[in-house]
């Protein structure tokens, strides 16, 4: 290590060319002064000492950082020989930022291209690289070492920023970076996040210059200029590398599992690509698709392995969603240069990121919960969906939902139990894909078309009296008792109102319909009568029809009719009995003509108690006009025999 | 002392003492050949008989030489080990071979992993470390 100190003197340089003379097998590498100072600060950087070997992660910081393409990299790292070792020696170091030097200068990636004259690599990736390279450099040159402080001060300030300087950097790596031709996005989104990479890995780097530099104080005896240059530096440096380590911490704390935390956009990334390979999200997706799809990552073949090592962790040959997005993940950390764990990271394990991942699901599986009870078998398959789904596609259901408006009236119970759950996902973030809503809402749509029909199966078995009841038993669905309060009144206008939207499913039935209609229409105004005693019934009449809800929706309905039509004749007829019980006797009848003659018998019935309620109003009347006879008799012949005392 | 032969060449080596891993090499080498003569022995319709523990190979002075068979795909495991622990039962062995043998399945889920390729897993070197440094 002592052979890369700036110290500058003559052997240094040999010692460091016979070095790399060494390692690479007799090859000769002219280091020019400033190269190798370049090269000594950088390995430096990379690797605090007293370690000699440069750490695997730092140095692929540097050189992602080169701007050049990974393949380049790969080479780079092959030739120098670091693949071979193991490690980055001194050798294999400088020799890697030779070639880099190289491949930028746009010589191809070999030993002979090294053997010329090369300006130095450049790192042009993060400006506080740069600034702090040549930062350091003038220090140990004696300049202004405030200079540099300040500017890694403001450096660490802007690192803790949202860094869009450095965003502003991805894009410029990203065209450079080669995108392949399918998996483009796939590689910018990696480097897109690499620029959180490359914040933390910044922050480590900045972290070992400053070890480094108490360190190369401690050990090395350079000349005394920079001696003193150092001495000085070190007594500020503690200062402020405490308030820049400060923040760095506080940065790294928020970012000391960052390259192993997935954040929400990654997720979602990963989410989408899972997607693309496996539709159904709680599916796998097998070994070959996988393969298939982390092969395109072009990184070797070992390290796939080892990935997916790591990632499956029940060791079946197939991903799961959690699985694959710590996969997916591993992969995005190795193309930016992370060395991979042995062991898989906490916050990379399965069940955290299934907790994670399902977390949207889970609140969809309490609203599953929280309308099963109001809503049919087809709106639980409608929610299991959702609960599926992440919380991406919420708006697209809610969106399917709006289209399944246009259906009948499952559409109205779905998007009214419905509407309370985009309110709920507000909080989560929600990306919405443009072709997975409409392979989603191609299927449930073709979901609620076949509940439809098996509704439309069910129902043209008792087709009459339905179509009225159809309507009510939505709003009671709905189960909002407003809805029920105004049931009454919205009864007449609800029927005639949705009379006209069942036809396009049943043609059968509009006629039958129509057909109904004028006996209702006699029904009503004799409804409106016991209309009075019928608000009180409404509200036993809500109940019952409430308890009702789990019960199939044929029987719901003959039911509802049935005691919808009873209920507010109930009570006025309480003390008529007579009639009703022999009206009880007709409702289990279940044939379609006998639910034609039972209406008619209803209907018949309420005549009769209507006749009755006014046969007792007439008798009272009577008995009133009759006593009112009397007295006026008594009042007449009173008079009549006050009367002939005065006439005589 | 441990080694994963798919059809004669060696998939995987590791043996606990380094030295001698020449000699190691070389006996479990030979075993194979004494494999084949077994299975020939047996017959055909022993397709059961491939998976199972074929127990002692031979010993000689210096030691013994086990052997598990595994699946069709006549990937065979062979663990040599010294002849001076003879604190190793035969209930251990084969509870060792019934790990490598889980290891190995573990290994063939990868798609990554192609039958036939060296097997460079780390979690089944790790294991396979451990199962020998608990022997040796």
């Amino acid at each position: 290590m002592e052979q890369g100190s700036a110290g500058g003197s003559g052997p240094a340089p040999a010692a460091a060319a016979a070095a790399a003379a060494a390692g690479t097998g007799g090859l000769l590498l002219p280091l020019s002064e400033t190269e190798q100072q370049r090269y000594s600060e950088l390995f430096s950087r990379c690797c605090p000492p007293p370690e000699a070997a440069a750490g695997g992660s730092s140095v692929g910081e540097l050189f992602r950082a080169s701007q050049l393409p990974p393949d380049t990299l790969h080479q780079i790292t092959e030739v120098c020989g670091a693949k071979r070792v193991g490690y980055f020696g001194p050798a294999q170091f400088y020799i890697a930022l030779k070639l880099i030097a190289a491949a930028q200068s746009g010589f191809p990636v070999r030993i002979e291209s090294i053997k010329n004259e090369l300006p130095l690599p450049r790192f042009m990736a993060l400006k506080n690289d740069t600034e702090v390279r040549y930062g350091t450099p003038a220090e140990f040159q004696g300049a202004k070492f405030q200079v540099p402080h300040a500017t890694l001060e403001k450096n660490s300030y802007k690192r803790t920023d949202e860094g869009d300087k450095q965003e502003s950097k991805s894009p410029p790596m990203s065209p450079i970076c080669s995108p392949p031709a399918s998996p483009s996005t796939y590689q910018r989104i990696p480097l897109s996040y690499g620029y959180g990479k490359t914040r933390s890995g910044v922050e480590q780097q900045h972290g070992a210059p400053y070890e480094v530099r108490h360190s190369t104080h401690q050990q090395d005896g350079p000349s005394s200029g920079n001696y003193g240059a150092k001495s000085a530096l070190t007594c500020s440096t503690p200062k402020r590398s405490l308030s820049v380590e400060r923040e760095q911490q506080d940065s790294s704390t928020q970012y000391s599992d960052d390259p192993w935390r997935i954040t929400e956009e990654q997720r979602d990334y990963y989410i989408n690509q899972f997607r693309s390979l496996q539709p159904d999200l709680n599916a796998f997706i097998s070994g070959s698709v996988a393969k298939n799809f982390f092969t395109k990552s072009k990184l070797p073949i070992p390290e796939l392995s080892h990935i997916w090592e790591l990632s499956d962790v029940d060791c079946d040959g197939a991903l799961t969603l959690a699985e694959f997005c710590a996969a997916f993940h591993l992969v995005v950390a190795r193309k930016n240069g992370y060395q991979l764990p042995e062991t898989l990271p906490e916050t990379l394990l399965p069940e955290y990121l299934q907790a994670a991942c399902l977390k949207p699901m889970r609140d969809c599986a309490l609203f599953d919960s929280y309308s099963e009870p109001l809503a049919g078998s087809q709106q639980a398959r409608d929610l299991g969906r959702t609960e599926k789904s992440s919380a991406e596609e919420v708006p697209d259901n809610s969106a399917l939902l709006q289209d399944g408006k246009k259906d009948d009236k499952q559409a109205l119970k779905v998007s009214t139990t419905l509407k309370t759950i985009p309110k709920e996902f507000q909080h989560l973030t929600v990306k919405a894909a443009a072709q997975e809503p409409n392979a989603f809402r191609a299927r449930p749509r073709s979901r609620s078309y076949s509940s439809t029909s098996i509704e439309d199966a069910m129902k043209k078995g008792e087709e009459p009296p339905t179509p009225p009841p159809r309507p009510q038993k939505s709003h009671s669905r709905a189960s909002s008792l407003d809805l029920n309060k105004i049931f009454q009144q919205n009864t007449q206008a609800v029927k005639s109102g949705w009379l006209p939207p069942p036809p396009p499913a049943l043609p059968p039935r509009p006629s039958v319909s129509q057909t109904e209609q004028p006996s209702e229409v006699e029904l009503h105004p004799q409804r409106n009568r016991p209309s009075s005693q019928a608000e009180e019934n409404s509200s036993a009449k809500k109940e019952v029809v409430l308890v009702q809800p789990p019960s199939k929706p044929a029987r719901r309905k003959l039911r509802t009719e049935a005691q919808g039509l009873e209920t507010p004749e109930l009570s006025p007829t309480i003390n008529v009995t007579s009639s009703l019980p022999a009206v009880k006797p007709h409702l289990p009848v279940q044939k379609q003509s006998s639910k034609q003659k039972r209406a008619i018998q209803t209907a018949i019935r309420k005549n009769k108690e209507a006749n009755a309620v006014l046969a007792r109003l007439n008798s009272e009347l009577q008995q009133q006009l009759k006593e009112v006879h009397k007295e006026r008799i008594a009042l007449e012949t009173q008079l009549e025999q006050l009367r002939p005392v005065t006439v005589l | 002392c441990g080694l994963f032969c798919s059809q004669n060449y060696p998939l995987y080596i590791r043996s606990v003492p380094t030295e001698n891993e020449l000699k190691f090499h070389y006996t479990v080498h030979t075993s194979l050949d004494v494999v084949d003569e077994k299975i020939s022995a047996m017959g055909k319709a022993l397709v059961d008989q491939r998976e199972l523990y074929l127990g002692l190979l031979y010993p000689t002075e210096d030691y013994k030489v086990y052997l598990c068979y595994v699946t069709n795909s006549k990937v065979k495991f062979v663990m040599v080990v010294d002849s001076s622990n003879t604190a190793l039962r035969d209930n251990e062995i084969r509870s060792m071979f019934r790990k490598l043998h889980n290891s190995y399945t573990d290994i063939m889920c990868n798609p990554f992993y192609n039958p036939g390729d060296r097997i460079h897993s780390r979690a089944f070197d790790t294991m396979v470390n451990s199962m020998m440094m608990q022997v040796c």
